[in-house]
């Protein structure tokens, strides 16, 4: 992708004309006014065409919600389940990764979004290792991409199937975090993106939420847990100051629901209790608000980049340099096409 | 009737309440609304580093509830650390040496000479909080369910209802259910009423035969709703009453477990789980004689997993008291066998 710094000559409003229906009869010509600002146009209408990826993996306990979630992000049935009509939820014996990829598009704008589903995840009664098989999945997208980047004769588009974000489902217990929890998101953090979410909040009063997602914070930071927006990645102070701010709110607790209800004249998503209806939108009754938008409407180029310029430059410097006995820049061509890091 | 109630009265009764499950499912919470009490106003709660290296314990709270001139001596036996950590592995031991001492301890002083006070600590029933987050049971609810089945009364419970909308409840209730046929899981069983009884209480025993497992929350907090004064949790979006049965099954529950049901938790736990434990012993006592050919103390020495002192000096003395017993009957049987010659 491009990064370009474009200098600010001066605010210059774009050529008028009888259309606009200004006052000036006369057109304005500014001589100063380049028009290199245009490029950004041209980046949009490039990125309509080609579409983007989105790739976003869910783990959790079974039952936390995980594709009733995916599917109110995306306001589409796009989980595994909605896919695969099982009659029954049977958790499997041992982790399974699936992976569902649909095509979304919205005012011209085409996403390709993968779900990649963890079942059985900390659902049995001895969940020593759980994490292996995930971070095996993870590693094996970067082995995949790497593979493919130093090829001779190589796509010029990459095929992009590496995790840009891993969505960790905290059960609401209201205490604090598991061993599990912690083990988790220790090992995978450092791979990958992770943003934790407090599954089913509706369980939580106000207090409750608060009081757990500050214990939360504390036992993340007491155990050198980094999170997305990691701190070390803010670039400058505007990204410091909007991401301080997504940093003192998370763990989002969220609240998923694909059906509709009427709410005071309007149909609004939510659920229906004996004791009042819970609007998923509203940011009174929980954040899933805030989630979407961090994923969806502001950080999800940022959570590419992350992926691709950092944790993706990682596992490649590491994999380069374990074939590398003799110190030096190597060849691609003496790169292991058969072996993936080994996980540590 | 009349003499033998106004002496029951008179000396109160006991009853012990064990609740089992993860951390985080409103336990000590639901404990303290049943009984109107805050047996755990001071506990630690432990964070995920401690419980790293926590191992499961067991834990005791006594409390004395008197209404209406009628004494109850009550044990909550809590067991904080179940299925809480990553390998769970074997969690449930535990909870079944403790069930295991308290049925010795029963046993021992059932056949001491001493017994007229006797003290009941058998575990009457084991309420298990089973999650409302998953689809069902999870083994590592099945395992525990079925390990339990023959040594307490298991109660499943479907904790923080609060997070499930009916429908899901109902689903939920069938599903488990199902789950809990299938897995032929011996969970308590209400008895049938007397066909005598009136149709209001046939009612109402059917009603809370179809709505188990009873799906409880739980509070401490007074709320206000609907111009009253109720225990309650405040959502922005409504307030759930604890005792109101159109919220949840709260109510049932304590009907069940206090009103109605608390002599017949004592009395299978009597009739069934203690009598499976003493003939096990018996039995495994005649086996081991059968093998020894040797004089054994009619009381089993069953592996105590954890004795701790004041156990361990309990025994002692209780194992003098039976060696003496011991030399008694040998001097008795002699003297009948002299009788005979």
């Amino acid at each position: 992708d491009l990064e370009l710094e474009i200098p600010v000559l001066h605010e210059v409003p774009p050529p008028l004309g009888p259309l606009y229906g200004e006052k000036h009869s006369a057109p304005v010509v500014d001589f100063s006014y380049v028009g290199i600002d245009a490029i950004l146009e041209q980046m949009r209408r490039k990125a309509m065409k080609q579409g983007f990826e989105l790739n976003i993996m869910v783990v959790g306990q079974s039952g936390l919600g995980k594709s009733t979630l995916m599917n109110t992000l995306f306001k589409s049935k796009v989980s595994r389940k909605s896919v695969l009509a099982t009659a029954q939820e049977k958790i499997p014996k041992t982790i399974e990764i699936k992976s569902i990829s649909h095509d979304i598009e919205e005012k011209g704008v085409r996403m390709k979004l993968t779900v990649i589903d963890t079942p059985g995840f900390g659902d049995q009664i001895n969940n020593e290792n759980c994490w292996q098989p995930i971070m095996r999945f993870i590693n094996d997208q970067y082995e995949v991409y790497l593979q493919e980047e130093i090829n001779i004769d190589r796509k010029k588009r990459i095929p992009d199937s590496r995790v840009h974000c891993c969505i960790y489902f905290i059960p609401p217990t209201g205490h604090c975090l598991r061993p599990l929890d912690v083990e988790f998101m220790r090992r995978l953090s450092k791979v990958v993106n992770i943003v934790p979410v407090i599954a089913k909040a509706d369980t939580l009063t106000l207090e409750e939420r608060d009081f757990f997602k500050q214990k939360i914070r504390e036992e993340l930071r007491a155990n050198g847990i980094d999170v997305y927006p990691q701190k070390e990645f803010d670039e400058d102070e505007e990204d410091r100051m909007i991401n301080e701010k997504i940093r003192e709110m998370i763990p989002f607790a969220v609240v998923g629901s694909d059906q509709e209800y009427q709410v005071n004249g309007r149909r609004l998503l939510g659920r229906k209790t004996k004791w009042g209806t819970i609007e998923v939108e509203n940011i009174a009754h929980c954040e899933f608000a805030y989630l979407r938008d961090l994923l969806i409407r502001t950080h999800m180029q940022n959570i590419k980049d992350i992926t691709s310029t950092i944790h993706y430059e990682m596992y490649r410097v590491r994999r380069l340099n374990e074939n590398n006995t003799g110190g030096g820049n190597i060849s691609p061509l003496q790169l292991n096409s058969s072996s993936t890091l080994e996980l540590t | 009737m009349l003499i033998l109630h106004r002496k029951s009265v008179k000396k109160g009764f006991d009853f012990t309440l064990m609740v089992a499950g993860e951390s985080g499912l409103g336990k000590s919470t639901l404990v303290n609304s049943l009984f109107l009490t805050d047996l755990h106003k001071d506990r630690k709660l432990l964070n995920a580093e401690e419980r790293i290296s926590q191992t499961v314990e067991i834990t005791k709270h006594t409390v004395d509830i008197e209404e209406k001139g009628v004494k109850l001596k009550l044990t909550i036996v809590d067991t904080p650390g179940f299925g809480d950590a990553v390998n769970n592995s074997e969690c449930w031991r535990p909870v079944t040496d403790y069930i295991n001492q308290q049925f010795e301890q029963y046993f021992r002083d059932e056949s001491g000479l001493n017994r007229k006070n006797i003290q009941d600590n058998r575990v009457h029933c084991c309420l298990y909080f089973i999650p409302p987050f998953g689809h069902g049971l999870r083994p590592v609810d099945i395992e525990f369910m079925k390990i339990l089945q023959d040594k307490v009364n298991v109660v499943p419970l479907i904790a923080k209802a609060d997070c499930l909308t009916p429908s899901e409840i109902k689903k939920f209730k069938e599903r488990l259910r199902e789950e809990i046929d299938k897995c032929g899981i011996k969970i308590y069983q209400f008895p049938d009423c007397d066909s005598d009884e009136d149709e209001d209480f046939k009612q109402q025993d059917r009603e809370l035969k179809e709505s188990t497992p009873f799906a409880v929350i739980g509070s401490n907090t007074v709320v206000e709703a609907r111009g009253q004064r109720v225990r309650g949790r405040l959502y922005p979006w409504g307030i759930v009453e604890v005792e109101n049965p159109a919220h949840c099954d709260f109510v049932k529950l304590r009907t069940m477990l206090i009103r109605t049901h608390m002599h017949d938790l004592k009395d299978i736990t009597n009739d069934c789980h203690y009598e499976n434990y003493r003939a096990l012993c018996i039995q495994t006592m005649a086996s081991k004689m059968n093998a020894d050919k040797r004089v054994e103390s009619p009381i089993p020495i069953l592996p105590l997993s954890t004795p701790d002192v004041e156990t361990e000096n309990l025994i002692k003395k209780k194992d003098e008291e039976l060696r003496r017993m011991q030399q008694m009957l040998q001097k008795m049987q002699q003297q009948m066998h002299e009788q005979d010659l």
